[in-house]
């Protein structure tokens, strides 16, 4: 105990020989699966393109340097917009559902969650190609929109004529949220259950109003929530490519788009490996600014200490000069 | 007022007022409706029936940011994500008052419950004992009219509890802003408050001082509920003069009682005698009062010996299933060790004088579950000292906990 643990790792080994030993396969896993892919990802970016559509021989900048294109800038913004309002979105939606599961009658709340996760019981392709059905010229909700409505004489239409509802960025962030939602949803309530519903009794008898009640004292109560949702929605949301490729057209095009057509079509893999690279840089922002926000020291106190300072004859302060029991000046 | 919750009736016809300043406690056994009556005052609830009047003004419906009225919750429910300052702070920052205005009167909060040095700090970071201060700043700093609190020691131990008692009562004396007390401590409500309403099922049984509570109890619930008692059922047989009846005790004998409340002679009625206002002698006590002192000879079947007093439980009557259990508070008031102890099986005399009985106007036979006489014999807890040994121990080596002193000096 008193000297220094000099063999620090063996003994750190020896103590938690039996974690290492449970974790020992999930860490295999994820090191042949995800940390070499990616390291070959990164490598790949730093390889000649080959005219043949393979990868060369030999380590080049070429790649990073054609990477800025002037087409891509633009692109990353779309990507990084569309992805941030789709999470503003979720969680403004979210976070009302979140409050309204936790509040209901627990036996309702089962019901709750199972309708939230009930989308996930069809395929997400399917969900999103049902999406294309309702938004095109001649699906329902375009119908519904286009159309001249006629209210004692009074004419008036949602859109206009030339107006599509489909096939732009309008329709990627809304199916984006659609897909996106019940992410947002389970992280939030998950932290809304475990809120403690007398702060906002607390809160109201302090003289907040309702308003006021769900920003100032809710919100921040189930900030974990909302810093889980975010990640839930905004890492998947910038590595979006089914939406934008399925309900987007050629000027709501993502990163994820970009990449696809780097490394399928063009057979650019350094390419295609390079705005991976960049995506992920992107990804793992949030969640280390994440992590940076929740970092906190707890200093605690205990109830002795309490009675120990209340015990000092000066605890009480000008008290009066009562005796107080069992205290000698 | 009136509250129902389905077909529960949490609060029936309950009608009382508070004086200014005053600190009045409701007391009563969880599930007794006094919850609910403090959120009605509070406003979370709407009474069924009834109104609420706060300085003469109807505040019935008044939502409870429009009320002047503060309550200390019993989990503290302090705003987690915010320093100390800053829940103090909390409601007058929602009253836009200036800023400097916020920070003295936050300050002078934060001296008032003795809070300075951690004003900076984060909920978590307090002890219960600090939390609830928070908690009681954080509603006085609104200056209400009146401050409602509900079990607010409940969370803290036995020790903190008690100082937090006097320190409650301090600042109750230096704000003089009215209390409302809620608890089901009768500790807390004896010692704290200066009125006491007792509750039982949405009923309020009696509002008193508490010493008129404890002495002059009016139901059963309430002497049984506060304190200890032993209870006579018996028929008036006589009326002795304008003060005093004889009661007749089955299975015991006539008792002579005080007679306040007039009762004709031939009711039925209930007298209630507190275990500390008996007494157990080995002489037969000479009747000093012309008559006025009940005697009955008994046997003590058990005693727990506590230092400053000692607890028998004795019976009247040879049959052991069908007899008079008493139980009697014998306080050490002289030097123990030179009298002849009491002990198990000792036949002794039982007495009390008439004035300290009382008859009770309502008597359920319910309330004699909440009594503290045990069928069993009770066996002393392993960390009490035992019965036979401390008795030769001289009274002053009454248990004192080391850490006491440890802290005070």
């Amino acid at each position: 105990m008193q000297s220094a643990p000099r063999t620090g790792l063996l003994r750190r080994i020896r103590h938690h020989g039996a974690e290492l030993l449970i974790t020992a396969p999930s860490m295999a896993w994820m090191t042949v699966f995800f940390v070499v892919p990616t390291v070959l990802v990164l490598l790949l970016a730093f390889r000649p393109t080959a005219l043949d559509g393979g990868v060369g021989r030999g380590w080049t900048l070429q790649t990073w340097r054609t990477i800025s294109n002037p087409n891509y800038p633009s692109i990353v913004w779309r990507t990084i917009w569309l992805s941030f309002a789709a999470t503003a979105l979720s969680i403004g939606i979210g976070l009302p559902c979140a409050f309204a599961m936790a509040r209901i009658k627990a036996q309702w709340r089962s019901t709750l969650v199972g309708l939230v996760i009930l989308p996930f019981w069809t395929s997400f392709l399917i969900r999103v190609f049902a999406w294309r059905l309702l938004l095109h010229p001649e699906g329902t909700i375009s119908v519904f929109l286009h159309r001249t409505w006629s209210v004692f004489g009074w004419q008036f239409r949602f859109l206009a004529p030339e107006t599509t509802l489909l096939y732009n960025s309008f329709a990627v962030l809304l199916v984006m949220v659609y897909t996106y939602l019940p992410f947002a949803i389970l992280p939030l309530y998950a932290a809304a259950e475990k809120f403690d519903f007398s702060l906002l009794e607390a809160a109201f008898d302090l003289g907040a109003r309702p308003w006021r009640v769900f920003w100032r004292i809710f919100v921040p109560g189930v900030r974990a929530g909302v810093v889980s949702a975010v990640m839930m929605v905004l890492i998947p949301a910038l590595g979006s490519y089914v939406v934008p490729d399925l309900v987007g057209g050629p000027n709501s095009e993502m990163v994820g788009n970009k990449i696809y057509q780097r490394a399928l079509p063009d057979r650019n893999l350094p390419h295609a490996s390079a705005l991976s690279a960049l995506l992920m840089l992107g990804v793992l922002l949030p969640p280390g600014l994440a992590w940076l926000a929740t970092r906190k020291r707890h200093l605690g106190a205990t109830d002795t200490d309490v009675v120990a300072a209340m015990n000092s004859p000066s605890a009480l302060g000008n008290s009066g000069g009562r005796r107080r029991n069992g205290v000698r000046a | 007022m009136t509250k129902r919750f389905g077909p529960l009736t949490a609060v029936n016809s309950v009608t009382f007022g508070v004086q200014r300043g005053e600190f009045f406690s409701l007391l009563g056994p969880s599930g007794c409706g006094k919850t609910t009556l403090l959120r009605m005052l509070a406003g979370f609830e709407q009474p069924d029936e009834g109104r609420i009047l706060l300085d003469g003004r109807d505040i019935t419906r008044l939502p409870p940011d429009k009320r002047q009225v503060n309550t200390v919750f019993q989990n503290y429910a302090l705003f987690p994500h915010l320093s100390i300052r800053d829940n103090i702070a909390f409601g007058l920052r929602l009253r836009r008052l200036p800023r400097a205005e916020i920070e003295e009167r936050v300050d002078e909060m934060l001296g008032l419950v003795q809070l300075r040095d951690h004003a900076s700090k984060k909920p978590t970071q307090l002890s219960g004992g600090q939390k609830q201060r928070v908690a009681i700043a954080r509603a006085l700093v609104l200056k209400p009219q009146v401050l409602l609190l509900d079990e607010p020691l409940a969370a803290l131990d036995l020790k903190l509890r008690q100082h937090m008692q006097i320190e409650l009562d301090e600042i109750h004396d230096r704000v003089g802003i009215t209390f409302l007390y809620v608890t089901h401590d009768q500790g807390e409500a004896m010692g704290l408050a200066d009125r006491i309403a007792v509750m039982r099922n949405g009923v309020v049984e009696q509002i008193d001082p508490p010493a008129r509570i404890y002495e002059s109890p009016r139901t059963s619930f309430v002497a049984a509920f506060i304190g200890d008692t032993n209870f006579f059922e018996g028929v008036v047989t006589r009326i002795v003069d304008h003060d005093y009846c004889d009661v007749e005790v089955e299975d015991l004998g006539t008792v002579r009682c005080w007679n306040d409340k007039h009762i004709r002679a031939g009711a039925k009625v209930y007298l209630s005698v507190r275990p500390e206002k008996l007494h157990l002698t080995h002489e037969r006590p000479a009747d000093l009062h012309d008559g006025k002192v009940n005697v009955f000879p008994v046997t003590v079947y058990q005693k727990v010996y506590q230092g400053a007093w000692t607890r028998f439980w004795v019976r009247h009557g040879e049959n052991v299933d069908d007899c008079w259990e008493l139980s009697v508070l014998q306080v050490h008031s002289r030097y123990l060790l030179d009298t002849t102890p009491i002990s198990w099986d000792d036949r002794v005399w039982l007495s009390w004088h008439a004035d300290d009985g009382y008859m009770l106007e309502n008597y359920d036979e319910r309330d004699e579950t909440l009594l503290n006489h045990p069928t069993e014999p009770v066996v002393p807890a392993p960390d009490a000292p035992y019965p036979a040994d401390a008795a030769a121990e001289p009274a002053a080596a009454a248990p004192q906990e080391p850490s006491a002193d440890a802290e005070r000096s």
